[in-house]
């Protein structure tokens, strides 16, 4: 990235050289690994400030599943960014979407995986609407969701008066707040005491998939003479994942296993990360808001990818709602208060660009974390309220003033 | 007895990598309508801007006096102070706002703050009445048309004592009875004593309402003349009046089947939708020809281009596209890239490039779907591709990962370039292949069009250079506004008689 083009430092046009012989710059964005090393750094402030509290397996294991909702609004709010948009209704969608769950199940008994599917859908139907004025309307985004904020939290009074609705069935309130059983009782750890084998051999098989698909792409790279990492750099690029991953599953695998949400987290934000890297439709998302001119001009279907995107957002932002409802087992009028923000805030503490064309599923879900864990060690160090909002309001500032410096830095270098 | 207002004298104004004026002198009288004339690229609107101080004093060479002072402007309000008042052919007006805020716009009637309504519209008033405008004060701008906003321009100009006028292009948008209101109005301002300088590529017009005439030409002033010892031929010699060297690699083409053929081609514009663009233009591109599209600016090149390519451009067209032998539909971009069209913008940083991503990307953008298997991309492939296509076009990068926001001009149009021969067209339109990139790189882009010619593609390359076009291509099409005025074969065509083409007024016949 900061070679100019016309150095001479790699040999251009000779046919790159595979296996990394040339001395090669590593390939090391600043922008996206400060967002690691930041999220690194809070928590090992934190753990310091509470003694080691904060990597505790019940607490982890809490982090995860009180701040799973945010994080899967915060998947779908990134592509919306990075196309140039932005959903300001998320939160009132969440109220709405889990007040319609719980109308279905819980008062007119509808078997709960119909009452999911017909959830999902509502959102989705929520998206489409939003979609269309934006897309095809041309409404900026930013109207339409503010519109969508006020319009859908109307609906979620419209639909539960000014009272909760629940409780909710048991499948819906394990999946937000419940464990997967311990299929095959636990094992000794020798000083970490007894902890689930199933989630450790569940752990080693995500280590196993990471570091074989990695050694696959790395593979399929040399095949076509692409420049790879130096080999130490690559296997530390599989080391420290596969060892952050064991880490995180030994100590909730000490706890209760693993949270049902942590399942369908890991499993979306694996999809949509190929989506994004791989998928034309992910592709195109990024084309649109890296330039919406040339996107249009380069035949991409450019109001369909933003009617997507949106219809996309209202299914995740459904699915947020039956975690969020499962997990306080109601379903309030007042679900999802300023979830918009939280969410906006984890893509763009995550390295999306306010103009569009940038961001990373996985930054947004570091993003988020940044937050969860600045939430969660406030609470445990018994933070006022307004400290963890001053917090969180400058960690945010920060990062987009990171952005927009870094951004700068690079023009000038031109 | 002859009373000089303005004298730009050695005037030098360098971009990096380009001479964009080379000691320039310019004298106008005062009371006199002094027209300059050139190509496109010659340097007028260059001129116009150190004049008005827009490229502030110090960053150009050369002095500028205005009624026998030394000028130093470091911003256009300082030369609108002195009186000199600039109109550029984009009307910057606020469309929302009404006249009189726009034209008291940076110039409130306000006493202390606050803004004096009645003094305000009723100055208005008076201006309006001098344009010749009937409407009130108080109209939104985005009522009138495009030949009263023009006129609202010139009551601002006259709100601030103008005493030297420059209009840039003022009639490239109006229609003639609107042009020649403005022309008339120009004689009258004249009469009380205002100068006009007029950036004009109508040459009737130029012939019609000046009293002398500056050339410019590649950035120098080439003569300066009494318009009653001109005639439109002698302008026209002494704007295209340049020698042609060997910038053009050889070619000997081996001309095909039709390709495509557009007929009856009729666009409008999506501003003002009673405009026609392009009026029934008639062309037809064969296979291994590279076919030229000149015209002016303002003449309807690009619309044309865009409104054949899915329609991208201009509402209400009507026409018919004939697609080897067969008559089709481009209603999308999508759609004419599934035909084998192609279109190389002419803006690549606007309209053609996602700057902030790598080349390989860029290079895939419009065809991925070659590189991809039911719906997901093969990255490797795609790396590949690009490699490919940075070794057979030559773009100067250490890998098909560099940005393409970091690249050279000529190396951002090889990647403009490679991504439309990737979607594998069979009629590629290059609208200004060429622009802003150094010789060098221009020779290697006439090469590689040389090439996808052979290959058995037909090329429309459209350009405001005349030598370009006489350099490269087989046949040329002359476009005048919005009319195909000409269609001439290499052999015949000379920059001369491609210019009386392309400022050729054609009288309007009823379609």
């Amino acid at each position: 990235m900061t070679a100019a083009p016309t150095s001479t430092g790699v040999q251009p046009g000779k046919g790159p050289s595979p296996q990394g012989q040339a001395p090669r710059k590593v390939n090391f964005d600043l922008k996206q690994s400060g967002i690691y090393i930041a999220l690194a750094l809070i928590v090992v402030a934190f753990t310091v400030a509470t003694e080691g509290d904060l990597l505790a397996p019940q607490n982890l294991s809490n982090i995860i599943v009180q701040y799973s909702y945010i994080l899967v609004l915060a998947i779908g709010m990134v592509l919306i960014i990075i196309a140039g948009h932005i959903d300001l209704s998320v939160g009132s969608v969440v109220a709405a979407t889990g007040a319609f769950a719980a109308v279905l199940m819980v008062e007119w008994d509808v078997p709960w995986p119909f009452a999911i599917l017909a959830t999902l859908i509502f959102g989705a139907l929520i998206g489409a609407w939003q979609g269309y004025w934006v897309a095809y309307f041309g409404i900026p985004a930013f109207i339409v969701t503010l519109a969508g904020m006020l319009l859908f939290r109307a609906v979620t009074y419209m639909i539960l008066g000014n009272k909760g609705i629940g409780p909710f069935p048991d499948e819906i309130r394990t999946l937000a707040n419940g464990f997967i059983p311990g299929f095959l009782g636990n094992i000794g750890l020798g000083p970490l005491g007894g902890a689930d084998l199933f989630s450790i051999i569940v752990g080693v098989a995500v280590v196993a998939g990471i570091a074989i698909v990695q050694y696959r792409a790395r593979a399929g790279r040399i095949r076509y003479n692409q420049v790879v990492d130096p080999a130490w750099l690559f296997s530390v690029k599989v080391v420290v994942p596969a060892a952050l991953v064991m880490f995180l599953v030994i100590q909730l695998a000490r706890f209760r296993n693993l949270p049902w949400v942590l399942v369908l987290l890991a499993l979306l934000v694996v999809g949509y990360t190929l989506i994004t890297n791989r998928a034309v439709f992910g592709r195109q998302i990024y084309a649109v808001g890296g330039n919406l001119q040339a996107a249009t001009l380069s035949g991409v279907k450019v109001k369909s990818v933003v009617f997507w995107l949106f219809v996309n957002m209202g299914v995740l932002a459904a699915l947020a709602g039956l975690i969020f409802a499962g997990r306080l087992n109601l379903a309030g009028p007042t679900a999802g208060n300023s979830f918009e923000l939280d969410a906006i805030a984890a893509a763009f503490i995550g390295g999306a660009a306010v103009q569009g064309g940038v961001g990373k599923v996985v930054g947004a879900i570091t993003g988020g974390l940044i937050m969860g864990v600045i939430n969660n060690g406030a609470g445990l160090l018994g933070w006022q309220t307004e400290t963890v909002m001053f917090v969180k309001g400058a960690v945010l500032l920060a990062a987009v003033a990171f952005d927009v410096w870094s951004k700068r830095r690079t023009a000038g270098a031109r | 007895m002859t009373d000089t207002i303005l004298r730009m004298s050695g005037i030098t104004k360098t971009f990096p990598g380009v001479k964009a004026l080379q000691d320039v002198n310019l004298e106008v009288r005062r009371g006199e309508i002094h027209s300059i004339c050139g190509e496109n690229g010659a340097g007028k609107s260059t001129l116009m801007k150190v004049l008005s101080g827009v490229y502030p004093h110090g960053t150009y060479e050369g002095d500028i006096s205005f009624e026998n002072e030394p000028c130093q402007f470091s911003g256009i309000r300082d030369s609108e102070h002195r009186g000199i008042v600039i109109i550029h052919q984009e009307l910057a007006l606020a469309s929302n706002l009404s006249i009189a805020e726009n034209i008291f716009l940076g110039n409130e009637q306000a006493k202390n703050g606050w803004i004096n309504w009645n003094r305000t519209n009723a100055a208005a008033d008076q201006l309006l009445r001098r344009v010749g405008l009937s409407e009130t004060a108080v109209t939104p701008v985005v009522q009138l048309g495009v030949g009263k906003q023009q006129l609202v321009e010139i009551a601002k100009a006259l709100s601030k004592e103008v005493k030297l006028l420059i209009l840039d292009e003022p009639t490239a948008a109006l229609n003639d009875e609107d042009s020649a209101h403005l022309l008339d109005l120009l004689r009258g301002l004249r009469d009380e004593g205002i100068t006009c300088v007029i950036i004009s590529h109508k040459l009737n017009e130029v012939m019609s309402i000046s009293d002398r005439v500056t050339i410019l030409r590649d950035g120098k002033t080439i003569w300066t003349a009494e318009t009653a010892d001109l005639t439109e031929d002698k302008i026209i010699s002494g704007m295209v009046g340049r020698d042609m060297e060997h910038r053009y690699p050889e070619h000997e083409p081996t001309i095909g089947p039709e390709a495509l053929r557009i007929e009856d081609w009729t666009v409008y514009s999506p501003t003002q939708p009673d405009r026609a663009l392009v009026r029934r233009a008639n062309l037809t591109l064969r296979r291994g020809e590279i076919v030229g599209l000149a015209g002016l600016m303002g003449a309807g090149r690009t619309e044309l281009a865009m409104s054949v390519f899915g329609r991208s451009y201009g509402v209400n067209i009507s026409g018919r596209l004939i697609k080897d032998g067969k008559e089709i539909q481009a209603r999308s971009v999508r759609e004419a890239i599934d035909h084998g069209l192609a279109y190389a913008t002419e803006d690549r940083k606007r309209f053609g490039l996602n700057l902030i991503e790598d080349i390989k990307r860029n290079v895939s953008a419009a065809a991925l779907g070659k590189l991809a298997k039911a719906g997901w991309v093969d990255g490797n492939e795609e790396y590949k591709v690009a490699d490919e296509f940075r070794a057979s076009m030559n773009i100067k990068a250490p890998s098909v990962e560099a940005i393409t926001g970091k690249l050279s001009g000529g190396n951002q149009q090889k990647v403009v370039l490679s991504k439309w021969i990737f979607t594998d067209p069979d009629v590629l339109i290059l609208d200004e292949p060429t622009r802003g990139i150094d010789v060098g790189a221009k020779y290697e882009i006439y090469t590689i069009i040389n090439r996808l010619a052979d290959e058995g593609k037909a090329i429309l390359v459209i350009s405001s250079e005349l030598p370009e076009l006489l350099g490269i291509c087989d046949r040329i099409y002359t476009l005048s506004a919005g009319r195909i005025t000409g269609e001439v074969p290499r052999a015949e065509a000379t920059q001369e008689s491609l210019m009386t083409l392309m400022t050729k007024e054609v009288q309007e016949v009823a379609p």
